[in-house]
């Protein structure tokens, strides 16, 4: 037994425990030099996963070969050019242009301040679904289980909202919204209650278990899309649409899409928190995360917990298709989901499992992969360079120890690591 | 291992999972003769056609009455139940479930096909060829999961070694430059998750996570960049079959299982190597005992950490290996997320398999069955949603995983880390 690695191994479970859950991290420092401790690895993690985007991004291009030619000098010249040219668009794409702002502000046209301020708002559009599915992965990060079926719950949630949503008609949207969100929430919960409680009874992982409930998922929507709800007059796998009062309400005339569900998740992320760091549940939820064996000591019921857990995190991954449908696409397709579920995992990585990260890392997801459609039409980009970003930044946040030997940082005394635990549990 | 096989033989012969199996038998029977035997006319025959479509063979034609033959299966389904319920067959019950099984299958296939012929051989042969990938892929999951590392980054792994061998294959012109592209592919990524998953101890599902989006992400943005462009770029050719003389003509077996491509080949010469090699030489006993104790292994003077590295780069050459099938052993042409989560599927098939070759390749048969039936019924016009029975391996993975046919025994220090003190 020797170094520091053995007292997180082998700690007196029950006052770590006590400690971790009661004490604010990092009590005795700084609340400015708290913040930028809990910064500096997520915020360099982003900044090199952008330069080897771009670096990416200018080996690929035509231009780097045609003139490499000429001289290697003239081609990193053309492939800097394409770099910059293609994150200007990822710029204008997901901000806005400055300049147009101010001409459409100076101009007054109505219209016009609507196509300066789009990007913006559809950033932020672009991103609610991403807090839900991160919310839902990083609930079931915090109380030890690695709920990898977001995806197939997410599904499950939009069809069951959409059903609410096209078969009842003549409510009035104050109770035909909620009642369809509910029911989007209880779908999700649903395929995330199976695994949770074949994790719970039989010891079944729940890895394994939510990647068969994803297929399962989506060979069932296929079913139900080409058969029972395909929309009559169709020949394509869509579901038919849904009634006006089932709707989120928008705020703005087109082109604008944004939309009640932003609000509405950062509404969630609040209960949420409130739900982890406030409640008795909560507590339960993340001692259990933190050291199964000590909670089961202290009296908590695991496999009420984990049943709990899974459910919850599949509610709020119902809800993230639940959105999708009621705020945008209005019906249910094959290609409504661009895998929100699974870059959710990411998310709730990238944003350390806690709701306020969850919301940041998922602002900013959304607004790279809003931008990246325009980088795709001004740039020839692929969109899918964004994914690749998104695997780099995830290495770094997952193995910090690279990040801190590339910009030569000191090892912070009480590393946290990402905490989950492998394949067998215990 | 001596407490594993006791383990495993209290669990046989316990008698709730006596009586259980016994009422799985007999319910299995009751189905043949509730949902197949009664809605089947009297006078009906059944043909399978026993060679596969496009070879000429001098085998008859398989003819069978579909409703005896429904009866005398369910009968000799409710037999083994009764004898099960009242004796219990011990250590054989898992192959009566097989054979029983196997039955209800062939009770259905006779239903399906009432009235009309089904290629059986055909059928079988499909089956094959979808089951080559996802045993490989198994295969691959056993390498690294014996030497105690998690790998969830198959799926990742073939998916980039598809693209990189239909690309390097159509650059350099020879198949055999692309299949070694692609191995060398799954090997970076097998060294990618090895450095993550022990130089740097990131959790292991994390680490394989990551390995899939980034294949996700990179195999779609090259392919849009240069194959979509320029097809000279995504057109390799593919691996053709070949007859192994002599063997090839067997009746039924010979033209199924000896007139196939490399990979094919590749797979059962393998599942032997593999076999002997971790159950009956140092080396896979090495490798084993890693996994399953890693202290205790390091403590005989094992290296782990070489051990554990040289595992999972062998199985990201087995996931490189299977990702070219997609490319240059079957289609010719690389698509986007064409693997279609056959990596996961390899997973399952690697867990229903006990983590062995031969199991993972039974599953893979069974996934790969499952599969092939599924594009059958919409020719035969059978009135069930091919979609149900796509579910059928997941679900059976996920049965398999809760302990309903026998705990399923893997490597006990699968996916922790090895810290050395």
């Amino acid at each position: 037994m020797a170094k520091k690695k053995d007292s997180v191994e082998k700690p007196d479970a029950g006052k770590i425990l006590l400690e971790e859950l009661t004490s604010e991290p990092g009590g005795q420092h700084s609340t400015a030099r708290r913040i930028w401790r809990t910064l500096l690895v997520p915020v360099l993690a982003i900044f090199s996963g952008l330069v080897l985007g771009a670096i990416l991004i200018a080996v690929t291009s035509e231009s780097f070969y045609t003139t490499w030619g000429v001289s290697p000098f003239e081609a990193i010249k053309a492939g800097w050019n394409e770099a910059r040219i293609a994150y200007g668009a990822l710029f204008s794409g997901s901000i806005g242009d400055p300049a147009k702002i101010a001409a459409a502000l100076q101009s007054g046209d109505g219209l016009e301040i609507r196509r300066a301020f789009n990007p913006i708002m559809e950033s932020l559009t672009a991103s609610t679904p991403y807090i839900f599915g991160a919310l839902a992965v990083a609930l079931g990060f915090r109380a030890g289980l690695f709920n990898i079926g977001a995806e197939g719950q997410l599904w499950v949630g939009a069809i069951f909202s959409v059903f609410i949503g096209y078969s009842i008609t003549g409510l009035p949207a104050i109770i035909h919204i909620p009642l369809a969100l509910l029911a989007g929430a209880l779908g999700g919960a649903l395929w995330g209650f199976i695994p949770g409680w074949l994790k719970a009874k039989t010891g079944g992982h729940e890895v394994i278990n939510t990647i068969m409930m994803n297929y399962i998922a989506f060979r069932f929507a296929d079913y139900l899309l080409t058969g029972p709800m395909q929309r009559p007059d169709s020949f394509s796998p869509v579901s038919p649409t849904i009634a006006d009062s089932a709707r989120l309400p928008k705020f703005f005339a087109a082109p604008i899409r944004f939309h009640l569900g932003f609000f509405i998740a950062l509404g969630v992320a609040w209960l949420v928190y409130w739900f982890l760091f406030r409640t008795k549940w909560g507590f339960e939820l993340r001692s259990v995360g933190f050291n199964p064996h000590a909670a089961r000591y202290a009296g908590i019921n695991i496999v009420n917990s984990t049943v709990l857990a899974m459910s919850l995190s599949g509610a709020l991954a119902g809800l993230a298709g639940t959105n999708e449908v009621l705020g945008l696409n209005h019906n249910l397709a094959q290609a409504f989901s661009s895998g929100y579920g699974f870059d959710s995992i990411a998310l709730a990585l990238l944003g350390k499992s806690h709701p306020l990260g969850v919301v940041l890392a998922s602002l900013l997801f959304g607004t790279l992969r809003n931008g990246a459609t325009r980088m795709q039409v001004v740039a020839q980009i692929p969109i899918d360079i964004i994914t690749v970003m998104q695997a780099f930044i995830l290495v770094f946040i997952a193995a910090p120890a690279i990040i801190r030997t590339i910009y030569r940082l000191r090892v912070p005394v009480d590393e946290e690591g990402v905490s989950i635990r492998g394949w067998g549990g215990d | 291992m001596a407490t594993t096989t006791l383990r495993r033989e209290i669990e046989v012969i316990s008698p709730t999972r006596q009586r259980v199996m016994g009422i799985v038998f007999l319910l299995l029977a009751a189905a043949i003769w509730f949902f197949f035997g009664r809605s089947t006319d009297t006078g009906l025959t059944t043909i399978f056609n026993l060679a596969p479509g496009g070879i000429d063979s001098n085998l008859p034609d398989w003819q069978v009455p579909t409703l005896a033959t429904l009866n005398l299966l369910a009968l000799v389904s409710a037999f083994f139940g009764g004898v099960q319920l009242v004796r219990g067959f011990g250590h054989q019950t898992n192959l009566i479930l097989g054979l029983v099984a196997g039955f209800f299958i062939f009770a259905f296939l006779t239903w399906a096909a009432a009235g009309s012929s089904l290629n059986l051989a055909g059928l079988l042969n499909t089956t094959l060829s979808k089951a080559v990938p996802l045993t490989l892929g198994a295969l691959s999951g056993v390498l690294s999961e014996r030497a105690g590392v998690v790998n969830i980054a198959i799926e990742g792994m073939m998916l980039a070694a598809a693209l990189v061998s239909a690309l390097a294959g159509s650059l350099s012109g020879s198949l055999w430059v692309g299949l070694l592209a692609g191995i060398l592919t799954g090997a970076l990524l097998g060294l990618a998750h090895a450095i993550l998953s022990i130089k740097y101890v990131t959790d292991q599902i994390i680490s394989g996570v990551v390995i899939n989006i980034f294949a996700g992400g990179i195999t779609a943005f090259v392919s849009q960049s240069f194959m979509q462009k320029y097809q000279a770029l995504n057109n390799p050719g593919i691996f053709r079959p070949f007859e192994i003389p002599l063997l090839s003509k067997i009746p039924i077996l010979g033209p199924i299982l000896f007139n196939n491509n490399l990979f094919v080949y590749a797979m059962f010469i393998f599942l032997i190597l593999m076999q002997v090699a971790l159950f009956y030489t140092r080396w896979g006993l090495r490798m084993r005992s890693v996994g399953e104790n890693p202290k205790a292994a390091d403590t005989l003077g094992i290296n782990v950490f070489r051990t554990r590295y040289m595992a999972v780069i062998l199985s990201g050459m087995m996931a490189g290996f299977a990702g070219s099938y997609f490319t240059i052993g079957s289609v010719g042409r690389f698509d986007e997320f064409m693997t279609a989560g056959r990596g996961f599927i390899s997973l399952a098939a690697m867990i229903f398999g006990n983590w062995t070759p031969f199991g993972s390749f039974g599953a893979g048969l069974l996934f790969g069955f499952a599969d092939s039936l599924s594009s059958k019924l919409a020719i035969l016009g059978v009135n069930i949603p091919s979609h149900f029975l796509l579910m059928a391996p997941y679900l059976v993975t996920m049965i398999v995983l809760a302990g309903v046919v026998g705990r399923s025994q893997m490597p006990a220090a699968d996916g922790q880390p090895y810290v050395k003190e």
